[in-house]
């Protein structure tokens, strides 16, 4: 789906645990995400910790959207 | 010839474990056989008898590579294996890929024989393919009855160092270029194979090339506080109840659903459709796959010109590439259409 969305020009970034399996999709801009069945959350932590937690994780997102990059890239942490 | 020592690596389900509320279980080695070790160690015969059973959570070892593969290695060493084994692993996306990660370290750290096995569209194909040999399976466990006497005969093939290729013994071709001698020079060879061609004649090329389908990156968000920004998940998020019924797995749709005046999603409006995962965590709050909640704080900021008023949803457990494709060629259209500047995708 990243590679159909981008291919139509739209930026996208995929947010995602297992990244090198978005490596191998072929996604250009990568966030890597929490854990696989909460990628942007963390049900141990207090709501309100995490949902700044997630506010980080959406924030790098949109500064990956306004990153020029020329090849696959992973946003690391 | 006494018989070979094999070590067989599967995932907490083929394990007994459990599904996927232990899926974050960590690596542990049993004596023997184990689940579909048994099948395997049937078809071995005289051959070869697998001693040991290395079981891990395929969450645990996707979200930890690093460190489960060193316990995983560890274990294995332990048993002193001539040959090693992992899966078969299908199409389940987290194993295949844990399959053939493990398979290749052993190769590295002991230098020993080692053999996978799954389908296809298992993303462990692609990303393992080149580094160590994986056995072309079905895509669910119905296929075990023919994957698991095949992965024995390969195996024990390998491990007496016969040749294989990938068109007589049906695993993934890895690459590797063989010298060999044969009649004709390759002048002769290339007219012969552009006679056939003219011809309509069926013929094969000596070096296929490889297809790639990268797409290049699209060009930045210039100003994001002015951009429309949608977001679309793999993670199966729908309102409650899934008024569409898509699959939990192997989905043949994708949703399209409004979340205007939404600003936070909840227990008690939407859930996930995922099969594959355990769904607790986002059941309980859907904003840790599609953050709704966030991305209206930031809109109400400033810091985003607006979210798209629609999200589009499918569940990526087993889904196949080409309906995969189909979704997103046909609400990219919507996204054009509608203006959207930028997507966050999120994947469980």
């Amino acid at each position: 789906m990243v590679k159909e969305i981008e291919r139509a020009g739209i930026p996208v970034v995929h947010v995602c645990t297992v990244v090198p399996i978005s490596l191998t999709v072929g996604a250009n801009r990568i966030v890597p995400a929490v854990a696989i069945p909460y990628p942007l959350g963390d049900p141990n932590m207090e709501a309100a910790d995490e949902k700044k937690l997630r506010r980080k994780l959406v924030e790098k997102s949109l500064a990956a959207l306004q990153t020029p990059v020329s090849e696959q890239t992973v946003f690391e942490k | 010839m006494s018989k070979l020592r094999v070590v067989h690596y599967i995932n907490q389900f083929y394990g007994g474990i459990g599904g996927e509320e232990h899926a974050g279980h960590k690596p542990e080695c049993r004596e023997g056989v184990v689940g579909p070790g048994m099948a395997i160690n049937a078809a071995f015969g005289e051959a070869a008898e697998i001693v040991g059973t290395v079981i891990c959570g395929d969450s645990y070892f996707n979200e930890n590579v690093e460190e489960a593969t060193k316990a995983i290695i560890a274990m294995v060493t332990n048993l002193q294996p001539d040959v090693f084994v992992a899966g078969p692993a299908f199409n389940a996306g987290r194993y295949g890929m844990a399959c053939a990660a493990v398979a290749k370290a052993v190769q590295a750290e002991l230098g020993i024989t080692v053999a996978t096995a799954m389908y296809e569209e298992n993303p462990g194909v692609d990303s393992f393919r080149r580094d160590v040999y994986i056995l072309k399976t079905g895509d669910s466990a119905a296929a075990m009855r023919t994957a698991a006497p095949a992965l024995a005969a390969f195996t024990v093939k390998l491990a007496k160092g016969e040749a294989v290729t990938p068109e007589a013994d049906g695993y993934f071709p890895r690459g590797i270029r063989k010298n060999k001698f044969v009649e004709d020079t390759g002048a002769k060879r290339a007219v012969d194979m552009l006679l056939q061609k003219i011809n309509s004649e069926p013929f094969s090329t000596e070096y296929a090339m490889p297809t790639f389908d990268n797409v290049a990156p699209s060009a930045p968000v210039a100003d994001i506080s002015k951009a429309t920004i949608a977001l679309v998940t793999s993670g199966g998020i729908v309102p409650k109840n899934n008024p569409d019924r898509i699959e939990s797995s192997s989905a043949s749709k994708y949703g399209a659903y409004s979340i205007t005046g939404v600003n936070d999603l909840t227990e008690a409006t939407y859930e996930t459709a995922h099969g594959g995962y355990d769904p607790v965590c986002a059941n309980i709050d859907s904003d840790r796959v599609l953050p709704v909640d966030v991305l209206r704080d930031l809109e109400a900021e400033g810091k985003i010109g607006k979210l798209f008023e629609t999200f589009y949803s499918t569940v990526g457990n087993g889904t196949s590439v080409a309906n995969s494709k189909g979704f997103a060629a046909d609400f990219t259209q919507q996204l054009l259409s509608a203006g959207v500047d930028a997507v966050i995708l999120t994947s469980t």
